[in-house]
């Protein structure tokens, strides 16, 4: 229509989008968080892990909902009904895979997505928020990642959730009384499993998808840090862009459609050719349903967990109770909340940092990676000393924080970023 | 006695693309092992359809039911507990919880031991509850023991294998294929969709590296003008 005023049409889109633009701020937030969004030029391969967080979350919402369909949440039926799904259910075995590949795919990709906040400083304020945020969806990823893994019922579902729903009965006083209310019964039981399925596909996806929303809001309120740590917004172009900004889309977006086959090629191949990953990603005691009257051979929690499991192994009972173990794998959880206010550098990138937080991050990340071994591990031979030995390590990269950030020489910090990937 | 998994495992060499295999070990599985092991989350007609079994033959591999929709049931009685101190397993997972070369080595490590029950026992599953159903194929096999010096400096005996005593039916390759071919077939039906998973993979594959290209494409195509 020509005779259209043409105020109504200035909007891109036309007139059903201004129809919607005049009850609703379609195009207003299209333009804030995408079109209009300034990120910096500089971004480099870190940086794929938050938009590959997003898609796998997107994909563990919609086969999650496909495998609710099928799934039966009772001990005497779910195990079965997880076969069911893997044999008589249409493509049932393709989206069964999608969502227990995307479990352990979900930690890889959060775990490097957090090193990247360590590499340069992304916690540093103004994103304190953001990292808060950040830790707070990691933490509801583990109790999201623990439950969703009792479901299935194998045997090591059984126990490894009969060892962990343990580990609060060390709590003094409350302690038993709290387990009895976690698993709602004397053992891990039908009761256990029904309020299980019950977080893991109602409270506590909605939880995360809430906090996935105030992460990605608080990051689009203060703009995104970048690999040389310095804000863009300090030089700004006459229509008051950032100079080294670019409109996330398209720029962003097509970028990381690249991240995103990338990381399809990867995540498709353990689908397709191997699923179990070496027993990794599928426990082989799993494929046994659960025996309330025989232990797996060996009893460890998904590779995810290792870690933290490797240090509430590492710390002795002392004064009569196990509780310490459980405190310090508490700690080393709640200490991440911590990290901006720790981190007391001049800069914020690790291009110009000294030497000694290169060092500091590198012993961080071989003890973090030493833990999850000795976690995998039973715990004999050299196995109990390394994580100790870690255990500490990790704890030193926090807690020494103050000091070594301060005392490490810095480089001058360039005025505008360097380069782009 | 030997601990669990102290020795090594035989190859299989098990190959869920050979078709043939899988049909021998449909039968041979059928045939010796079906009348205690059930496996119930294998339907009959999925079996047929994905081993290429024609309807006609079917009806030989099936003992339980006569509706081909069935799941392969074993001919055991629920309460059969007592008969051998404890029922029989389902075996449709045991090659995922397991492996196919543990199925393979188990069943060609029993051995006579009389200490046991049924007289038999075996090198990979110490104290197993089951008989040596296979014996009257691959003979009877004797243990082999090995001196091992302890932290004390002196030696014990310990299981090392075991080897041939009197012949059986089969010639030993024979047997071995035989029981290959059951491995073969319980690596199947752990994961029945298994062989397409794989070569649907390799299409999956291809199709993400040109979604690669493109993509890679498309974004140096959007960022020339970045500088």
């Amino acid at each position: 229509m020509a005779a259209a005023p043409e105020s109504a049409d200035s909007s891109k889109g036309g007139r059903f989008i201004g129809w919607i633009d005049q009850r609703f701020p379609l195009t207003s937030m299209w333009k804030e968080h995408l079109a209009e969004y300034y990120a910096p030029k500089n971004f480099n391969f870190w940086y794929y892990f938050g938009s590959l967080a997003l898609l796998i979350l997107a994909n563990q919402l919609v086969t999650g909902i496909f495998l609710t369909m099928n799934y039966k949440p009772s001990s005497a039926e779910a195990f079965a009904s997880v076969e069911y799904i893997m044999r008589d259910v249409e493509w049932g075995w393709l989206i069964r895979y999608l969502h227990s590949t995307g479990a352990s795919a979900f930690f890889i990709v959060v775990y490097l997505h957090m090193f990247r906040a360590l590499l340069y400083g992304s916690h540093r304020k103004p994103r304190e928020l953001v990292w808060i945020f950040g830790c707070l969806i990691f933490l509801l990823l583990m109790a999201e990642g623990f439950m969703g893994y009792v479901l299935p019922w194998g045997n090591m579902s059984y126990w490894g959730a009969q060892v962990i729903v343990s580990l609060f009965g060390s709590l003094p006083v409350i302690g038993q009384g709290l387990v009895e209310w976690i698993r709602g019964d004397y053992y891990i039981a039908d009761a256990t499993l029904n309020r299980f399925f019950a977080l893991h596909v109602a409270a506590l996806p909605l939880a995360l998808v809430f906090l996935v929303i105030a992460h990605i809001l608080a990051l689009h309120e203060v703009g995104s840090n970048n690999p040389d740590g310095i804000e863009i917004h300090d030089h700004k172009d006459a229509k008051g862009h950032p100079l080294d900004g670019v409109p996330f889309h398209p720029y962003y977006t097509v970028k990381d459609l690249v991240g995103v086959a990338g990381f399809l090629l990867l995540f498709c191949g353990v689908i397709f050719f191997a699923p179990a990953f070496g027993g990794l990603f599928l426990e082989s005691p799993n494929f046994e349903p659960a025996n309330v009257l025989q232990t797996p051979p060996h009893i460890a929690p998904v590779w995810y967990f290792t870690p933290y499991y490797a240090m509430l192994r590492a710390v002795p009972s002392f004064a009569g109770t196990q509780v310490w173990g459980v405190l310090v794998m508490g700690a080393s959880i709640a200490v991440l909340f911590f990290v901006p206010w720790l981190d007391r550098s001049p800069v914020r990138s690790i291009r110009y940092r000294g030497p000694i937080y290169k060092v500091m991050l590198t012993i961080f990340v071989l003890s973090f990676i030493s833990l999850g071994i000795c976690g995998l591990k039973p715990p004999s031979g050299i196995y109990p000393t390394l994580a100790k030995v870690s255990t500490v390590l990790y704890f030193a990269f926090f807690l020494l924080m103050p000091w070594y950030t301060k005392l490490d020489s810095v480089k001058p910090v360039p005025e505008r970023v360097t380069g782009h990937a | 006695m030997a601990e669990e998994g102290d020795i090594p495992l035989l190859p299989s060499g098990t190959d869920i693309k050979n078709t043939e295999s899988l049909q021998r070990g449909a039968r041979n599985f059928m045939n010796y092992c079906s009348g205690c092991h059930s496996l119930k989350y294998l339907r009959y007609n999925r079996l047929a359809a994905d081993l290429k079994i024609p309807e006609s033959e079917l009806a030989n591999l099936m003992f339980t039911s006569d509706k081909a929709f069935d799941t392969i049931n074993s001919a055991m009685p629920s309460d059969s507990e007592g008969w051998f101190g404890k029922q029989p397993p389902d075996l449709s997972l045991i090659a995922r919880s397991r492996s196919p070369d543990y199925l393979y080595s188990y069943m060609k490590g029993f051995y006579v031991d009389k200490t046991r029950p049924w007289g038999v026992n075996n090198l990979y599953l110490p104290s197993a509850a089951m008989p040596d159903v296979l014996a009257q194929l691959h003979g009877s096999q004797k243990p082999v023991f090995k001196n091992v010096a302890d932290e004390h400096g002196s030696s014990r005996m310990v299981l090392d294998g075991v080897a041939p005593m009197t012949p059986g039916a089969l010639k030993p390759e024979e047997y071995d294929q035989f029981v290959r071919d059951i491995a073969n077939f319980l690596d199947y039906a752990g994961e029945p969709v298994k062989e397409k998973r794989q070569s649907m993979g390799v299409f999956v594959t291809l199709f993400l590296l040109v979604f690669f290209v493109f993509a890679y494409l498309l974004k140096k195509e959007y960022w020339k003008d970045v500088h």
